[in-house]
């Protein structure tokens, strides 16, 4: 018998206009001791499914129909007490975010020794020894001392130890995990699904992982369940489904992952999930507004010299020089970017790659070194008219598609901001028809300018902040994390824009991001960050095949094995 | 710890530094303090003399020095109205003020703390609505007319209670006198510390509902649900005590706040506390009487503060034990 | 850099294509989810219309009154104290009576309840004016400008309004004189409220564009080259008007019980331009003698403004908090 059985669920939330579902018809098991993955991008309902199981749908939603048994005892239906004394007790359930999914105000201990007593007949001594050796088997050093502090003494991996721990702690039957690894770093997320696939194997524990994250299902599960629009559809064992997917959905879910081991000219296009737009206009760059006025000064050498880039902020101020504390973002960075090609940087999260972004754009002033465009030193420049004529020239494009446009502004307003600033254009009418164009050209079409930017998606956000950058006519553009806020089959669209764009308009990019195999698809070259300094620079087949920094052989050990997965689509790219 | 309350101190010293230079401004600036002193019959050089011997002619960071250092040892100079020491004035005054500041504070934070936890708690029941309906009717009657309700219901209408002064007060010490010892100087307080607690009072119980609710959206909450953990345990050990830190903040301001607003309420009842005599000052440009409560009630705005931030200081983890 | 995602079925629904069909702007906000929350609560419905009747009534009141309670023609010492209609000795041309020198209740309501709402208006608008600006200039530059301005904002936070008011308008009071008092006392009872409310303005704004400048819309006008004055008025302002507009509404209702108090307590309007306040001190004097409408009147008319402008501003607070939602 399987510890969790799920049949027929649907899931409702009542809206004002009509009730959203957001599960339908999904039926699923796990087995003890096995790990099932529920795979889907935004809005697919696979949290939903986990939120149901435990009884903690955010009002107004709840189960509309299906049922859910756990060990064949039906549990949906059970009153409110009953189903809180399985919550913990034989379902433990582990969030995304480690940083605030613990009582900043209690200690590991008393977190611990609480859940313990709750559920299970011990002692406070007895379950304080549990809570110990609980700790020391996630992995914690130095336990019972460790156990005494407060959460904000942890950092967000070892934090997100400790959760397992309090989901482990009355030896459930079943592990609801959402998205346990999305917060952390690629190195600590190694380490926490290895964690997890051990604790799951020994504890004969039933594992639910639900994850938009196609290296986590090919990582840790056995089984995969594949979720589009709140329906299942596909469920099967992981090498079956990954290797030869059935369901057009998952075939074209698969083919747009990035992978690092195989490069690719373009992504599959995915028209199953969301329509890339209206076809694009062609345009003839030559002729075009933005083929126009590219009199840029000739370069001979790189267009982008870095030189020993430092930055630090002060972390602690004080009225006293000596007593101030300063973190060091940017250590000593030198690299050169030559015209026309894609220079990626890679690193985790403080290894300092924004910074460097933001330094290069004028956002932060450095601390020290230099940064020579063509011919001009940036970090001298005084006169108004220099920086705005340098700061045409670059542009950048920001991570987060829902914060990076100002949601008061229409979107033809958003576009044409840069356009009459710099005064690109004789009258308002040239400006109307750039905008359109450049609408046009971004696959989103003229009509969308009149609309807001929260009547778009992720995605389409993502083209409008690129047509933004593109009005400046910029000859360099700086990518930070362009897509990693997005869905991996729009990340593939947006990646094969940027492609275009940049041989078109034989732009320079600087393209920043966490995610190797999206770099590797990316870029020419490729340099490596961590904690502020620069370890090695590349060109990217180099890199990938003889890598010759330790740290970046140990980032390229760390990424989730893609083997798996199919290879039928590339083919045919 | 200790730099933590140092660099509290600092502050609060900082803050009581400015209080003192608008006290002095006000004191020096606003209207010609020989003026206030003296009859139209003294001559030009009897003034000039008293100039001399007040020191109003020494530089002005010399009588600002003069006028701290003074204010420091409770020396506030003469009212112009009383011809009398207004330290000895405010002495009169003080226990009158605090003693009903007090009963205040005590009703506001042992009626609004409870139904505010009821509230955050209970959102959707009709007791929590009711709490809600009767807040906000608190705070949308002026004190003043609070006050003037509850004289015309329970002095004029129905004569149980009195509607103004203290009532019988009995001496302790040499310049403390309370009401709180007899039974009508307690019924004499009854009126003023209700119409004083009451905004107080609605103001705290919807601000721990208002952090109750939020708290409870928090991702620990969900997860403490998650774990299993009971009702109790969840609402009171998690989410009351997360609740806490701006609640002492904000409850911390409003104590203060009770002081000053003891000037209406003073009024109203006739009650002889500083803030009516403060009043009566603003109505005659009694300018040392108005510096010396400005300082007055800033001391004791600093002193909760600073009590309120050392509160914080063994709530919050965050700020006792560093980081790694 | 950490992945988030959005899994939250709402998003899902906003994530679908865009509308078809572009609705004007009225359709727009009839069908907004504001709107609609509006008319879900019956209480802010009811309030809204009590405060739309309130003011037409204040601001109306030199028309719809039934008499001028300022022409001194008009009024006869006669007429004095003469109680409301269902009382003894009522006298049917005064509704809800006279008050000590024969001026009709009702009427000196609404012109009392017009001075207050302007006094309210004016000072409520001074106040966001300051805050609003202070605020964005300490937010957005940081640094020096900014911890004096919170310095400042700290320093008078640790008084309550009431007491910044008396202390400007006893300095005034020094300054002036008595007698030019009935000329300023408007002037210095709208500054001296719009100083004391202006830490509340400056406090959030602060807050909402210390967040806001972080945002990437606000870097990506700082990468085209726009300077920080154009950035703060037409990116930022934009985006943090939310907040002020609840702020501003409770705002309004307290500044019109604190103009109410300042009156009562002799420092705010005049006798001879009497505010609500102003009416219930007069008022207040008489309670004792039976003739309690005087003060009781114009003090429910007070209460009943008060708590409608207030029950607006909390729906407004719930409605625009996405939080609560």
């Amino acid at each position: 018998m399987s510890v969790l059985d799920i049949k027929d669920l649907r899931v409702e939330f009542p809206g004002r206009k009509s009730v959203f579902v957001a599960v339908d018809d999904v039926t699923l098991s796990v087995d003890a001791g096995k790990v099932l993955g529920v795979v889907g991008e935004s809005g697919a309902g696979k949290s939903t499914v986990g939120n149901a199981v435990i009884g903690l749908l955010q009002e107004p939603g709840h189960i509309a129909g299906g049922e859910v048994y756990l060990h064949g005892k039906r549990i949906d239906q059970l009153p409110y007490k009953e189903k809180r004394r399985l919550r913990g007790r034989k379902i433990g359930m582990i969030f995304q975010d480690p940083l605030t999914s613990l009582d900043p105000l209690q200690t590991v201990e008393s977190q611990l020794v609480e859940t313990i007593r709750t559920h299970l007949p011990l002692s406070r001594s007895q379950a304080r020894q549990r809570a110990i050796d609980l700790i020391e088997a996630v992995g914690i050093p130095d336990a019972s001392e460790r156990i005494k502090q407060y959460p904000h003494q942890f950092s967000g991996g070892m934090r997100q130890r400790v959760v397992i721990a309090l989901a482990l702690c009355a030896e459930p039957e079943l592990v609801i995990a959402d998205e346990p690894t999305t917060a952390l770093d690629v190195s600590i997320q190694a380490q926490i699904l290895e964690l997890m696939k051990e604790l799951c194997r020994e504890r004969n524990v039933a594992m639910l992982v639900i994850t938009h994250d196609m290296g986590v299902i090919a990582d840790i599960t056995d089984h995969v369940a594949v979720m589009y629009h709140g329906e299942l559809v596909e469920y099967g064992e992981t090498i079956q489904v990954l290797g030869a997917p059935e369901h057009p959905y998952t075939q074209s879910l698969i083919s747009a992952v990035p992978r690092p081991d195989i490069k690719v000219e373009r992504f599959p296009v995915v028209n199953y999930i969301e329509k890339a737009g209206t076809p694009q206009k062609q345009i003839d760059i030559a002729t075009h507004w933005l083929g126009k006025a590219r009199d840029y000064e000739k370069v001979t050498g790189p267009l982008v010299q870095i030189k020993d880039l430092d930055m630090q902020f002060e972390t602690r101020g004080s009225i006293f020089p000596s007593k101030r504390k300063y973190f060091k973002a940017v250590k000593k960075v030198s690299f050169d970017i030559n015209e026309g090609e894609t220079f990626g940087l890679v690193g985790e999260s403080g290894s300092g790659k924004s910074t460097i972004a933001r330094l290069i754009t004028g956002l932060y002033q450095p601390t020290g070194g230099s940064i020579l465009f063509g011919k001009t030193e940036l970090t001298s420049l005084k006169n108004r008219k220099d920086v705005l004529a340098m700061r045409r020239q670059m542009q950048m494009i920001f991570q987060d598609p829902y914060s990076s446009l100002n949601a008061r502004m229409r979107v033809s307003d958003i576009i044409a901001e840069p356009i009459k600033f710099h005064r690109l254009a004789s009258s308002n009418a040239e400006v109307r028809q750039i905008v359109d164009d450049l609408l046009d050209h971004v696959g989103l079409g003229a009509a969308a300018g009149k609309k807001f930017p929260h009547e778009f998606s992720g995605g389409q956000r993502q083209r409008i902040s690129i047509a933004r950058a593109l009005a400046t006519r910029p000859r360099f553009l700086i990518c930070d994390e362009p897509t990693s806020a997005l869905d991996v089959s729009i990340q593939a669209q947006i990646l094969n824009l940027l492609k275009d764009l940049q041989q078109e308009l034989g732009l320079t990019m600087l393209f920043i991001s966490h995610d190797l195999a999206v770099i590797r698809q990316m870029c020419n070259r490729i340099g490596v960050m961590r904690h502020g300094e620069l370890c090695e620079v590349a060109d990217c087949d180099q890199l990938f095949e003889a890598p010759q920094h330790p740290y970046t052989r140990e980032l390229l050990n760390l990424m989730p094995s893609l083997e798996l997965l199919s290879r039928a689509n590339l083919a045919t790219a | 710890m200790i730099g933590f309350a140092t660099r509290r101190i600092v502050q609060a010293m900082i803050v009581m530094l400015v209080v003192a230079l608008l006290a002095f401004t006000m004191f020096r600036f606003v209207g010609d303090p020989i003026n206030q002193m003296v009859g139209i019959e003294t001559s030009i050089e009897d003034r000039e003399a008293l100039r001399d011997r007040l020191g109003l002619n020494d530089p002005v960071p010399v009588q600002f020095f003069r006028f701290i250092t003074k204010a420091a040892q409770f020396d506030f100079g003469t009212s112009y109205q009383f011809r009398q020491p207004v330290s000895e004035l405010f002495a009169k005054r003080i226990p009158a003020t605090l003693e009903l500041s007090f009963a205040s504070a005590v009703f506001a934070l042992v009626v609004g703390i409870p139904m505010g936890i009821y509230a955050g708690l209970n959102r959707e029941s009709p007791i929590s609505k009711l709490f809600l309906s009767v807040s906000l009717i608190g705070i949308s009657l002026p004190t003043f007319f609070i006050g003037i309700l509850l004289i015309f219901l329970f002095s004029v209408t129905l004569q149980w209670l009195p509607s103004f002064g203290r009532g019988e007060t009995v001496q302790i010490g040499s310049w403390w006198t309370t009401g709180f010892l007899t039974i009508s100087g307690l019924k004499a307080l009854i009126l003023p510390s209700i119409t004083l607690g009451l905004y107080q009072m609605t103001l705290i119980m919807r601000l721990i509902r208002a952090e109750m609710l939020e708290v409870i959206r928090t991702d620990y909450i969900k997860f403490a649900r998650a774990r299993g953990l009971p009702d109790r345990l969840v609402n009171f050990r998690h989410a009351l005590k997360n609740t806490l830190v701006p609640v002492i903040t904000i409850t911390g301001l409003q104590l203060g706040a009770i002081i000053a607003f003891a000037t209406i309420t003073e009024t109203v009842f006739q009650w002889p506390g500083m803030g009516l005599m403060f009043l009566q000052a603003v109505q005659n440009v009694d300018i040392p009487i108005m510096s010396a409560y400005l300082m007055l009630t800033a001391f004791l705005f600093v002193t909760i503060n600073f009590i309120v931030d050392i509160l914080y200081f063994f709530i919050d983890p965050r700020l006792r034990v560093g980081r790694p | 850099m950490p992945f988030i995602t959005n899994e939250d079925p709402k998003s899902a629904v906003q994530d679908s294509a865009a509308p078809v069909k572009e609705p004007g702007r009225m359709a727009r906000f009839l069908d907004s989810d504001l709107f609609h929350s509006f008319l879900k609560s019956k209480v802010t419905v009811v309030a809204a219309t009590g405060t739309a009747i309130l003011f037409l009534l204040a601001f109306l009141a030199p028309w719809i009154a039934p008499h001028n309670p300022f022409d001194l023609a008009s009024i006869s010492i006669m007429d004095a104290r003469v109680p409301p209609f269902w009382m003894e000795y009522a006298d049917p041309r005064f509704l809800l009576g006279t008050d000590d020198q024969g001026r009709d209740m009702l009427s000196a309501i609404f012109y009392g309840m017009r001075i207050s709402l302007i006094v309210g208006f004016c000072s409520v608008v001074a106040a966001a004016f300051i805050g609003i600006s202070l605020g964005l200039v300490a937010g957005y530059m940081g640094g020096r400008v900014d911890a004096i301005i919170m310095r400042i904002a700290d320093v008078q936070l640790t008084f309550p309004a009431i007491l910044i008011a008396l202390l400007i308008d006893g300095i005034a009071h020094g300054i002036f004189g008595a007698i030019d008092r009935e000329v300023f006392a408007f002037y210095i009872l709208i500054v001296s409220l719009a100083l004391s409310f202006w830490v509340q303005y400056a406090r959030t704004v602060r807050g909402s564009t210390m967040v806001e400048k972080n945002k990437e819309y606000v870097q990506a006008a700082r990468v085209i080259g726009i300077p920080s004055v154009i950035i703060m008025v037409r990116h930022i302002l934009p985006n943090v008007t939310g907040p002020v507009l609840v702020i501003a509404t409770i705002n309004l209702a307290l500044a019109i019980v604190t103009e109410a108090t300042l009156s009562f307590l002799g420092v705010g309007m005049p006798p001879t331009q009497p505010s609500l306040g102003t009416l219930i001190a007069i008022g207040n004097d008489f309670l004792y003698s039976g003739e309690w409408w005087i003060a009781i009147f114009p003090g429910l008319a007070l209460a009943l403004l008060v708590l409608n402008v207030n029950l607006l501003g909390d729906w407004l607070r719930d409605a625009l908090n996405p939080k609560l939602r």
